[in-house]
């Protein structure tokens, strides 16, 4: 009598636990389709979590980089003379350009007199801190420490010195996600520094991303600086982005000029345009008018 | 016997064990490591941990804290959300239900084993996020990062083991 209980019980325990198993399963599957159908909802979501994990991840990150320092310190000690000697040349070079720049720099203050250019605005910038790299093959994209209530905004462009690093994909309030220009999803207006082609430079979670919309009688060749171009009124042009590595059939890849193992600090800069929004669902216009007035 | 206060939180402590093991190997994962060429193919850390809680306890790391591991998995990692989650509550469902097949045998059969689990797992997570980004994801990257998890098997399963013969051992 008593077994025949315990039985039933185990039996109903059983049924439980494959009926919590399989709502589970729903729940993760019904996340994947609610997260095609309503962006906004599921980057709140993510936003706040990743809040909350933030001060988390910034403790952690901590050690982590004074490891590296160190590792960096000894590696650099041990190739100090290689180093040495290479800069040596470097700088004969830059000796060169550096005498041409200036002799540029007075010719071109000189005809922005001449033609009456309008000076391009000073971008507002924040620098923010690499929290969080999962390092993924699935995505390439790193955890900032720094959100809305710092200014970060949506489809900013992220620099490491001069240079573009990605955009910023979602905003929580004290964190957002940077996506670098290798991640699959990443689409960044270019052109071609000599040239002037422009192309649209394409992640797909490989090192070098590649040139796609390239025109069809545009010259591209190995070693030409891809920069920003201001189509889409994203960036301004002009932002160094990486050179050219491979030119095959059909296929250009660029090599981009930030190594992502070297990040800790980027900078979220504020051109005051657009930026890169989603393709999926276009940011509607007043949305995007009171995005610029906050 | 009735045990006291701080014997019953003793033994509540040591039952997140589990979980917060499997938490710090996420977060360990997502440190920024700086290593030149690692960041793209960093072993999946929480995926092994799921998989050896709940083989030896899956009492202690039900299939709800799977879930939810797999969750903050996809918050941190930026992939869509939803993918790990499933990914980590299917390879827990897999683990518990096959776990008296692990019990007893030799290390290299277990490794064969999480082998193919995760290579199950791996590709379960490359054909969702195909599918949600609505193009493939380069798959010499996800064999990479595979190859690195599985490399680093013996090492985690030590530390776990470590871990829960010194903290779970009566509990």
């Amino acid at each position: 009598m008593k077994q025949g209980a315990v039985g039933r019980l185990a039996v109903f325990r059983l049924l439980a636990q494959r009926f919590a198993f399989l709502s589970l399963v729903m729940a993760a599957v019904g996340l994947m389709l609610l997260g095609k159908a309503d962006i906004m909802l599921i980057e709140r979501t993510r936003g706040i979590i990743a809040d909350a994990l933030t001060p988390i991840l910034d403790v952690a990150a901590r050690p982590a980089a004074a490891i590296a320092d160190v590792v960096e310190n000894v590696r650099e000690l041990a190739n100090l003379r290689a180093e040495n000697a290479r800069l040596k040349a470097e700088v004969h070079g830059l000796r060169h350009w550096e005498t041409v720049a200036g002799r540029l720099e007075t010719e071109n203050t000189f005809l922005h007199q001449q033609l009456n250019v309008v000076p391009d605005p000073d971008p507002a910038f924040i620098t923010a801190r690499v929290i969080g790299d999962m390092g993924s093959a699935f995505g390439h994209s790193m955890l900032l420490n720094a959100g809305s209530v710092h200014g970060v905004r949506k489809g900013q462009a992220v620099l490491a010195g001069e240079t573009l690093v990605g955009t910023i994909a979602d905003v929580g309030e004290r964190s957002s996600r940077l996506l670098l220009l290798t991640d699959i999803n990443a689409r960044v207006p270019v052109m071609v520094e000599a040239s002037r082609s422009r192309a649209i430079l394409a992640g797909d979670n490989r090192d070098r991303p590649k040139l796609n919309y390239l025109g069809s009688n545009a010259t591209v060749l190995v070693g030409d600086r891809v920069v920003t171009s201001s189509s889409g009124a994203a960036f301004p042009p002009g932002i160094p982005v990486g050179i050219v590595s491979a030119v095959g059939d059909g296929m250009v890849r660029v090599e981009p000029f930030v190594h992502r193992h070297e990040l800790e600090y980027v900078a979220v800069v504020d051109y005051g345009l657009g930026g890169i929004q989603s393709f999926e669902k276009p940011v509607d216009r007043d949305r995007r008018r009171r995005g610029g007035e906050n | 016997m009735k045990l006291s206060v701080w014997n019953r939180m003793d033994t509540w402590l040591r039952h997140m064990v589990p979980f917060g093991v499997t938490m710090l190997l996420l977060l360990a994962t997502a440190v920024p490591t700086r290593l030149p060429g690692f960041a793209g193919i960093a072993p999946m850390l929480p995926l092994m941990g799921v998989t050896y809680w709940a083989i030896y306890r899956p009492d202690l790391l039900p299939a709800w804290s799977a879930f939810l591991i797999g969750m903050l998995y996809d918050i941190v990692g930026g992939t869509p959300l939803g993918v790990n989650a499933l990914v980590l509550l299917l390879v827990q469902g897999i683990a518990a239900s096959q776990r008296r097949f692990f019990q007893g045998k030799s290390f290299l059969v277990a490794w064969w084993a999480f082998g193919l689990l995760s290579a199950g797992a791996v590709t379960l997570a490359w054909l969702l996020i195909g599918l949600l980004h609505g193009r493939s994801v380069d798959a010499v990257a996800v064999l990479f990062e595979y190859l690195v998890t599985l490399g680093l098997f013996p090492l985690l399963t030590w530390m776990l083991t470590r871990t829960q013969m010194s903290l779970l051992k009566d509990v």
